[in-house]
């Protein structure tokens, strides 16, 4: 459905994208992961023909962005960042705006408007001017005038940003119900909503991609690490613990008490856990909780970020 | 171009025009501006025509007592002057508010092209001007039914008018292209136009060749003959052409913006 091949954009002497190549397939969710300024925005820009690639060719839906702009933009919805909206216009008559300008059949407009601030839950909103709702609502306008004509490519920049956390969850489902009618890319840098939402993942840092998996993929190669504590006599403890095979490191946690919190970082995770087991038991030490930290996208994403600098 | 969406724009702004203070208050200062001029024209004129009666010297020149020369042309050219100060004030916000906003954005990325969202924008604000040249037709109609002017300057001199502030906004639409701050671009709207204006000042100063051609390209001097019921077709085309050119103009400036 979306096709990026080499794509590369330049402000000037600035290189905001740099050779960047991807594809997405129809139905799938794809998330847009980069700290502020990586260029995930620009990349949105280009597919929504908004400006053109410095070079590199973009498809979507079948037509080339530059050479078909019009073809592309009839297929695709977009949500910029900053919700740019009307501010002097009704919700109601800004989506019959949209629905119209977006090629719907003049006796459809009225029905196409209403169904999507029905499905966007705007009807209690309608006939308010856009500049006195809330943000929560906002975004929501903003998501519903691109979905206002069905389009078979959703572009969403930051569609969580600003929301209390009752609307991102709102928005999520909403987004959620989209895939597989849609084909839908979203940006972000809030890490949790990459996993909850994308099918896959794209994490791009300076223009570059850096890694691009199944947001549980990326997890997973990444190395397992584990919560122990324990009550009994720290120093003896930490030498045991580092005794133990499979284990690459151990670091210290606040203590509570008598209690003593360790992290251990597995090399290879079942000949550790084992270890610490029969450790535990040969030495008599009162375990009061084990349990496996899960790898945060944080911690990969930081990982990625910061190996792309060194 | 596509009609459909040239006439969605143009609803839409001006159903945003209409929302704002300042179609309004540009309206009033308008009528109250123009309306102080004819008020001292129409007054000027029954002043000096009382004192022809018994003052013969002064029953002899004639010019004074034509009320097509004495009210009517000198009306026409003071409305054009406040319609060129009036302009910049409706033009400012047309595409310099949709960048500062960024609404702009979505706009060019629905499925429209650049000429039918120019071409929107432009009637729209044409319309607001036509409204304010209409609410003007009251002086003439009321000269019309107190007095006996020659009808058909007043029609020119309107048709004039009507060119000079389509002439006006098309080079307003391009200031506003040009920036994001609307203070900036009615700056740059009433640097121009007084520019296009004060061409017609320099005739004497330089030689006759080049002092027509300044002439030729001064924006009010094409309405002057009009005023008079003469309609040359070089006027016309004058206009046509100015128009013609800062709508490109503006259309090229929305282009580069792309390509930055």
């Amino acid at each position: 459905m979306i096709e990026v091949e080499n794509l590369t954009k330049e402000y000037g002497e600035f290189r905001a994208v740099d050779n960047i190549s991807f594809t997405v397939e129809k139905g799938e969710i794809l998330g847009f992961l980069g700290p502020n300024g990586a260029g995930k925005t620009t990349v949105m820009r280009i597919l929504t023909c908004f400006f053109p690639p410095t070079k590199g060719k973009v498809m979507v839906a079948g037509y080339n962005c530059f050479e078909d702009s019009l073809n592309v933009r009839k297929r695709i919805g977009y949500l910029p960042q900053r919700v740019p909206l009307y501010e002097d216009m009704k919700v109601d008559d800004y989506l019959r705006f949209v629905a119209a300008i977006k090629g719907t059949p003049a006796k459809e407009v009225k029905r196409k408007a209403a169904k999507v601030m029905d499905d966007c839950g705007l009807s209690d909103v309608s006939h308010k001017l856009i500049s006195t709702i809330s943000g929560g609502y906002r975004q929501r306008v903003g998501i519903a005038q691109a979905l206002v004509n069905d389009p078979e490519v959703l572009i969403l920049d930051e569609p969580t940003v600003g929301l209390d956390p009752k609307q991102i969850k709102e928005i999520r489902t909403l987004i959620k119900e989209l895939a597989g009618r849609h084909t839908v890319i979203l940006s972000t840098h809030i890490l949790p909503e990459v996993s909850i939402l994308c099918g896959r993942v794209i994490i791009i840092n300076q223009g570059k991609v850096v890694a691009e998996d199944r947001p549980e993929n990326l997890r997973s190669e990444s190395a397992q690490r584990m919560l122990l504590r324990i009550n009994g006599n720290a120093p003896l403890i930490e030498q045991e613990l580092s005794r133990v095979g499979g284990i690459k490191g151990v670091e210290r946690e606040p203590a509570s008490g008598d209690t003593h919190g360790f992290v251990v970082v597995f090399d290879d995770e079942k000949r550790g856990r084992q270890g610490i087991q029969a450790m535990i038991e040969k030495n008599k030490f009162e375990l009061v909780e084990m349990r496996l930290l899960e790898v945060s996208l944080e911690d990969i994403f930081i990982k990625l970020v910061t190996k792309e600098e060194a | 171009m596509n009609i459909r969406n040239v006439s969605l724009i143009l609803n839409r702004e001006l159903k945003s025009y209409f929302s704002s203070l300042t179609v309004y208050i540009v309206i009033i200062m308008f009528l109250l501006m123009t309306g102080y001029f004819f008020y001292n024209l129409v007054a000027t004129f029954s002043i000096v025509s009382f004192q022809a009666q018994s003052d013969p010297m002064l029953a002899k020149q004639y010019q004074l007592l034509n009320i097509n020369e004495t009210v009517i042309r000198p009306l026409f050219g003071t409305i054009g002057i406040i319609l060129l100060l009036m302009t910049p004030l409706l033009t400012m916000r047309l595409l310099a508010e949709e960048k500062k906003t960024g609404t702009i954005e979505l706009l060019l990325t629905f499925p429209v092209d650049d000429v039918d969202v120019v071409l929107g924008k432009y009637l729209a604000c044409l319309a607001v001007v036509l409204t304010m040249i209409l609410l003007t037709v009251t002086y003439p109609v009321l000269l019309v039914a107190f007095g006996e002017p020659e009808v058909v300057p007043i029609v020119t001199g309107y048709l004039g008018l009507v060119l000079l502030g389509a002439a006006a906004i098309s080079l307003g639409i391009f200031t506003s292209s040009l920036t994001e701050n609307q203070i900036v671009s009615a700056s740059l709207s009433f640097a121009m136009l007084f520019f296009f204006w004060f061409l017609g000042y320099s005739v004497q100063l330089v030689s006759a060749g080049l002092g027509q051609f300044l002439g030729y390209l001064s924006i009010n001097e094409h309405i002057e003959s009009m005023s008079k019921g003469v309609v040359d077709s070089t006027d016309i085309i004058y206009y046509l052409c100015f128009i013609a050119l800062f709508l490109f103009l503006t259309l090229r400036s929305l282009e580069a913006k792309r390509w930055r």
